[in-house]
């Protein structure tokens, strides 16, 4: 496995631990409240939604010329990516708070017991409905991030399955815990897999663009060292303002 | 027209989120390097200077509360 392969694999197991972590939340703050058969119900049929979209559109995409592919799938990530690294620049500078997921459990499950009672189909339609769009909007996040990253590197059944591995791990802690996982570090895996979008995004969108890379595929780690320093200066100066800056928006 | 626009509205939240100067920076870098590349200026440190850059911008600007 070269060096890509395996940062590939990293990328998308650490996304998807990040994205399911918010998602088991959700399941288990409805679930304990409101029964479980129709929580798990609704998380299981977003699943296979999110497993359709990846194996439809993931062997679609080889139809397109690597290059382009790399241009369009580099401007993504690098959009994409930029936004995860800034949040999570923001939260490590003090300036934003962290993700508190103790919190949003208790709100998850306070709004769970507020919520009147509606049957369809045999199922509790609220239990349903709010663990489908729960797992459906955060896993949206990792079927681009395993598309992206499997069809500009032609790996899309390693991205997929270190996606997967991401789901069986961050499941079974939550079925062991049956709480928030608010242990899990965050904000540091935030950081890392905006590190590897906005890397990769780098990489990619440059190839796509022409450019060939000096020591090709081993300048990736290099990028990656270059701009986890940039962001690292950046925390440091954030933590040096006197006055924090305004960011109502970014919790 | 209603789901169309929520449509539109969830991608470019989805991609763009709440600083389209990061994304519009990022279209102009990429075409200036692929730009370069075709006179033959093999431009790979362009790219990593204007993220770096933008990276910096997008974390001083201020935000809408």
């Amino acid at each position: 496995m070269t060096t890509t392969t395996a940062l590939i694999v990293a990328g998308a197991f650490l996304a998807s631990a990040v994205e399911m972590v918010e998602a088991v939340t959700i399941v288990i703050g409805v679930g304990v409240v409101r029964g479980w058969r129709s929580a798990l119900i609704g998380a299981g049929a977003a699943t296979l939604v999110l497993a359709a979209l990846v194996v439809v559109l993931g062997p679609a995409l080889t139809v397109v010329p690597v290059k382009v592919l790399r241009l369009v799938v580099g401007a993504l990530l690098l959009a994409f990516g930029l936004q995860w690294l800034r949040k999570a620049v923001l939260r490590s500078g003090g300036y934003v708070p962290m993700h508190d997921e103790a919190e949003a459990f208790r709100r998850e499950q306070e709004e769970a017991a507020a919520a009147a009672s509606d049957e369809r189909a045999g199922l509790d339609w609220y239990a349903f409905t709010v663990s489908f769009k729960g797992v459906l909007l955060e896993g949206l996040e990792v079927v681009f991030i395993v598309i992206s990253f499997g069809s500009a590197q032609g790996k899309l059944g390693l991205a997929a399955a270190g996606a997967a591995a991401a789901v069986v791990v961050v499941v079974l802690a939550g079925v062991l815990v049956r709480g928030p996982l608010e242990r899990v570090p965050e904000n540091t895996l935030k950081y890392a897999v905006g590190l590897l979008l906005t890397s990769f995004g780098c990489f990619w969108g440059a190839e796509g663009a022409g450019v060939h890379w000096p020591g090709d595929e081993l300048s990736l780690p290099v990028l990656i060292g270059f701009l986890w320093l940039v962001s690292f200066l950046l925390v440091q100066a954030l933590r040096r303002r006197p006055v924090p800056l305004p960011s109502g928006a970014e919790a | 027209m209603t789901y169309v626009r929520a449509f539109g509205r969830f991608w470019w939240d989805f991609i763009v989120g709440d600083d389209w100067r990061v994304a519009a920076g990022i279209v102009l870098a990429i075409g200036l390097t692929s730009l370069l590349t075709h006179k033959g200026v093999n431009a790979w440190w362009l790219l990593p200077a204007v993220v770096a850059l933008l990276l910096a911008g997008a974390v001083f600007r201020p935000r809408k509360a």
